[in-house]
């Protein structure tokens, strides 16, 4: 028996190692030496730069590497980025934060850098198995996060629910992967099962179509699309808020690298299949994520159904399937990273006290108080709403214009009622915050100096994405090159 | 000059930075001065750019700039850009002017006002998305200034919030607007989808090659009409202005009278390269609005809220403007806009000069026998009442002719005939509103009589240059002789005219004037019959004619029957879908609170697995239907 060792470069993978490394540095280091560290958050910040430089360094870059496994492109490093900056923005939210909780612990860190390797994997991955890599070390590593106040029933809950579920969503990912393994004839390559599943359609047809329905059930599990979401606002709401915006975020926008590079790729036989079944699931989630919203008090509960009334918007995009829909993804995920970090900062100044005040109604007369934070909270809540012209707006004029151009009149026409709204429930906020007085006086905010930079930044960037939006358009036109299809 | 066209919107944009975020710090007339001051020199550039347009060769007209490119798709791109042309120069010196005004009315109005600060912040914003919606070159832009304006508008309403009834107007208005939106950004993806741009000037050439009749253009002018008729308050989503009048009066006088309602006409002008190729759509345009503006007028009959009375005068003069557009009169609709514009701001701001005077009341029974005590606002009030009632030589008159005299023409008898009776209401209730308010027996009440008081020269001085621009406005567009018409001579080059372009002989168009000038006389004289020397005749005519006096009184109950029909099934239709279909009973449980925590706990075990199998069973359900559909 030979064996063959396929040659590869670990530059390809060099920011998913970076990040590996770092994680496993801080494990080491808090476990070998005594006393409080602070340095951890600083530490993989550093990490994260350096694996942006990296990602920076290999752009242009075209290939496959590590035996066809793992796609070296655009697509991917541009996924790569957001991913870093939904983790760096997670982790200037989370120091104060969780020493309120005496949560400020090193493996935190490392679990963030470890998902956003998972993540990363899943951006990158040629091929099934890869995918599934990918998602499990995300997910294991997010379970953790999720449940990681232990003593807290809430963040308990949601980790069990969110573990028990998940492993049930990925069991039917595998499940559809192995029948797509059956269907192809055994190839799981993404660039092969598009020639393989043309050639003998009449054959395996049911059992491709059977395997898209469970991928969908799979991706659709991690996006939080409707009938998949019921996890999520009991999971966003139990959780640590600062992992409640990563998730959010980050697990999102990974799952969501994944469902378009499979879809674009895949199943082109099959487009007018996974097109309207897409169709149904965008129009469901956008509208239950929007009118459950309306009747929320719970601010991290609200949030939860906005994120996946988000889900919606961004399967439309997958639908549209067209080179302005492949951008539009990008786009609105940095869009969305952004604005709902920062929406989530707010949400951890304002709680305070081991998340005292999460009610919408504690937000009464914020402006009053704190004119500034409550002008960040409306810039997102207005950005999150689709209003002109922050990012939110010009990443749904993308997307709607995507399904306009794709022939989707009335997806668009839908989406455009669903984000009108949205408005109601994202203007209310900002209503309580400038038009109601205070309901009683919630005293002193810690204005901790990692929140608030993070804050100011994301509400800065969400107004300057929005106004200067075409350099971001043009690196995602560059990267969705890679789908010739579209 | 014309190239820092941008720079307009500019100023009141900072103005609105600089109160918005030091203006708590800063000294009451610092803020003052930043918030009409910015829009003083917004007005005062546009003046320059208009000076330097009217020397420009016919050739280089208009003149497009981009500032630069803000959204790009494909071969697609939306520009920050500003197209200066005739219209949007007219639009923006009424928009900038009569702004400017306002808000040094504003300064006096709401000087012991404690959320000063955030007014003039609220107000900039309101004036900078303005100036964007008219200066824009392309529909995205418009539409980005049309949401803005609706949200300001919003802010403002309510900005008395301690009031329920203030916030209730600012939600109903908000909701209402949403309906046009919708309708607007359908007619906008429509025009996108069939032209592949939204650049104004590329979409009207494109739009050429159409037939007349063509059913893309009909159904995107109809779309964006209903847009219109959410901002410009006609019928049916007019209710919400009405009840809009409770924000403070200058609020009323620059969005609810001046600037932001007349963005629909604005629109259907702008776009009357498309409406011209849209019969049917300008026949819908012209019987709404001459349906509103009877309608509306006769609801401001039986008002006796002297906001109110003008409120609905509002939506009456506006379906006026839309029934000059729907008749292919554009340039009357324009001119008619301009010439509201000055009068109507000029009546609210007089109602807010004499609810002033009378200790903040508003309700026109507890006034009466002002004039002596506060002359400058008499005067001022009865030159803007004389206006728009149509008297020569008052600005009403010349563009309220152009209208009628147009829908006579262009039109037929019954777009003229109701013009002319809403013209004979309006004469009435606006004198039945002088009367009642300045002439008469005083019935203020004992407390506040002592100390009537005529307003400080900051809220006087804007009221007597209105009144001047509503005594000569009208002459810029004077009719009959030839070359008369400087108004329609400038502004032709925006416009696509419709209709014949035959001259009617200049007999009709005199007698015509003498015909609404004696409707307008009768009106008056109506007023003055039943007010001042028969005082007891309309109470004893409201209990002669009973339904129709209560119907007109109610409104109509068109309020109420949207409540039944609309709002109350949508309200209960949404809290049935969370109550019932989402989850019942995890709401109730984790209301987050902390206090819940101890009570969850208790339960937690119990409640969990229950969810979890929930929860479970609906993916597996999901998955059920996910297959099926595939496979079925």
């Amino acid at each position: 028996m030979t064996l063959t060792i396929p040659t590869f470069s670990l530059i390809s993978i060099g920011p998913w190692l970076t990040l590996a490394l770092g994680a496993i540095l801080i494990l080491l280091v808090d476990a070998l030496s005594k006393g409080r560290k602070t340095y951890f958050p600083y530490f993989s910040l550093a990490v994260l730069a350096l694996a942006a430089f990296q990602t920076i360094d290999l752009w242009g870059a075209q290939s496959t590497d590590f035996a066809r496994m793992v796609y070296v492109d655009n697509f991917a490093f541009l996924f790569y980025l957001i991913l870093i900056l939904g983790a760096a923005l997670t982790i200037l939210l989370s120091r104060p934060y969780l020493e309120e909780w005496g949560k400020d612990m090193g493996e935190y860190y490392a679990l963030i850098l470890f998902a956003t390797v998972g993540m990363m994997m899943m951006a990158a991955s040629a091929h099934m198995i890869m995918i599934f890599l990918g998602l499990e070390v995300m997910s294991i590593a997010v379970y953790v996060l999720a449940g990681f106040f232990r003593e807290d029933a809430r963040s308990n809950e949601a980790a069990l629910k969110y573990l028990v579920l998940g492993a049930f969503a990925s069991a039917f990912l595998l499940f559809g992967m192995a029948f797509l393994y059956g269907a192809a004839g055994g190839s799981l390559y993404l660039d092969e099962l598009a020639k393989r599943l043309t050639d003998a359609a009449t054959l395996t047809k049911p059992l491709t179509l059977l395997a898209i329905a469970l991928l969908v059930v799979g991706f659709g599990f991690k996006v939080a699309a409707v009938p998949f979401h019921m996890w999520t606002p009991d999971v966003y709401e139990g959780a640590p808020t600062s992992i409640t915006a990563y998730m959010a975020v980050a697990v999102k926008a990974a799952a969501f690298a994944a469902f378009a590079r499979v879809f674009f790729l895949a199943f082109p036989a099959f487009h007018v299949n996974w097109h309207m079944l897409l169709w149904v699931l965008a129009v469901a989630t956008m509208t239950l994520g929007n009118v459950v919203a309306i009747a929320q008090t719970n601010i991290k509960r609200m949030l939860a159904y906005s994120s996946i009334a988000h889900a919606g918007y961004i399967l439309v995009a997958l639908v549209a399937a067209n080179q302005l829909g492949a951008v539009s993804i990008l786009y609105y995920l940095l869009a969305y990273t952004l604005m709902n970090i920062g929406a989530f900062g707010v949400v951890i100044l304002v709680a305070r006290k081991k998340d005292s005040y999460l009610n919408i109604y504690d937000y009464s007369g914020l402006a009053y108080q704190h004119p500034g934070l409550a002008a960040g909270m409306a810039v997102f809540m207005f950005a999150l709403a689709g209003m002109p012209p922050t990012a939110g707006f010009v990443g749904k004029f993308y997307i709607f214009s995507a399904a306009v151009q794709a022939g989707y009149i009335w997806l668009a026409i839908l989406g455009v009622m669903n984000s009108l709204v949205s408005v109601y429930y994202y203007l209310r906020i900002t209503v309580l915050m400038y038009m109601r007085p205070a309901e009683a006086d919630l005293g002193p905010i810690a204005f901790t100096p990692a929140v608030t930079a993070c804050v100011i930044a994301t509400a800065v960037a969400t107004v300057l994405v929005g106004i200067f939006p075409g350099w971001f358009y043009d690196l995602a036109m560059n990267s969705v090159k890679i789908f010739p299809s579209l | 000059m014309i190239q820092y066209v941008w720079l307009i919107p500019v100023f009141p944009l900072m103005g609105f930075l600089i109160n918005g975020l030091y203006g708590k710090r800063l000294p009451k007339n610092l803020v003052g001065t930043i918030g009409a001051g910015v829009i003083g020199l917004s007005f005062a550039l546009t003046v320059a750019i208009f000076l330097e347009f009217l020397k420009l060769p016919a050739a280089s007209r208009p003149v497009e700039i981009v500032v630069y490119n803000w959204i790009a798709a494909g071969k697609f791109s939306v520009p920050i850009g500003f197209l200066v042309d005739p219209l949007s120069l007219i639009m923006l010196l009424v928009v900038s002017g009569v702004s400017f005004l306002i808000h040094i009315y504003s300064v006096g109005y709401m000087h012991d006002d404690p959320g000063f600060p955030r007014f003039f912040t609220y107000l900039n914003l309101f004036v900078f998305f303005m100036l964007i919606l008219v200066g824009a070159n392309n529909f995205l832009m418009m539409f980005v200034g049309w949401e803005g304006v609706g949200l300001c508008s919003y802010l403002l309403i309510g900005y008395w919030y301690e009031k329920q009834s203030a916030s209730d107007a600012g939600k109903k208005a908000f909701v209402v607007n949403r309906i046009g939106d919708f309708g607007f950004l359908l007619g906008m993806f429509l025009l996108f989808w069939t032209f592949g741009t939204l650049n104004f000037r590329e979409v009207f050439a494109l739009a050429g090659r159409y037939p007349v009749g063509s059913g893309i253009i009909t159904a995107a002018t109809l779309l964006l009409f209903v847009g219109a008729t959410g901002k410009s308050a006609q019928i049916p989503l007019y209710t919400w202005l009405p009840d809009a009048m409770e924000g403070p009066t200058p609020v009323s006088a620059l969005i609810h009278a001046a600037t932001m309602v007349t963005a629909g006409v604005y629109m259907v002008a702008r776009c009357s390269a498309l409406y011209a190729l849209a019969p049917f759509s300008l026949t819908v345009v012209a019987t709404i609005g001459a349906l509103t503006a009877i309608f509306a007028a006769t609801m401001g009959m039986a008002q006796f809220d002297i906001k109110r009375v003008l409120a609905y005068s509002t939506v009456s003069q506006l379906g006026y403007m839309f029934l000059a557009c729907g008749v292919g009169a554009f340039v009357a609709g324009i001119f008619h806009l301009m010439t509201h514009a000055f009068f109507k701001a000029l009546l609210f701001l007089g109602a807010g000069s004499v609810s002033h005077a009378v200790s903040g009341e508003l309700d026109m029974r507890r006034m009466g026998g002002l004039k002596d005590h506060i002359p400058i606002t008499y005067r001022t009030f009865l030159i803007a009442t004389l206006a728009i009632a149509g008297i020569f030589p008052f600005a009403g008159f010349f563009s309220k002719d152009e209208i009628l005299f147009h829908a006579l023409v262009d039109g037929n008898y019954f777009y003229w005939g109701i013009g002319t009776v809403a013209a004979f209401i309006t004469a009435f209730y606006m004198f039945r509103a002088v009367y009642m308010v300045f002439f008469g027996e005083s019935r203020v009440d004992p407390h506040v009589a002592h100390h009537v008081h005529e307003s400080p020269p900051l809220m006087t001085v804007p009221l007597m240059i209105l009144a001047f621009l509503s005594i000569v406005g009208g002459f810029v567009g004077f009719p009959i002789i030839e070359g008369g018409h400087k108004f329609k001579e400038f502004l032709s080059p925006s416009i696509t005219p419709v209709g014949h372009g035959g001259h009617p002989p200049v007999s009709l168009e005199i007698g015509l004037m003498a015909f609404s000038m004696a409707v307008a006389a009768i009106g008056i004289y109506t007023a003055y019959k039943l007010y001042m020397l028969r005082p007891d005749l309309p109470g004893w005519l409201a209990e002669k004619f009973r339904v129709p006096y209560d119907l007109i009184y109610n409104k109509y109950y068109v309020d109420q029957i949207y409540d039944t029909i609309v709002v109350e099934p949508i309200k209960s239709g949404s809290t049935l879908l969370w109550t019932q279909v989402d989850d019942k009973v995890v709401d109730g449980a984790v209301n987050g609170s902390a206090s819940t925590v101890a009570w969850l706990s208790a339960h937690l075990r119990r409640l969990e697995t229950g969810f979890l199998q929930n929860y479970a069973l609906a993916i597996v359900l999901g998955v059920t239907l996910v297959v099926g559909y595939l496979l079925g």
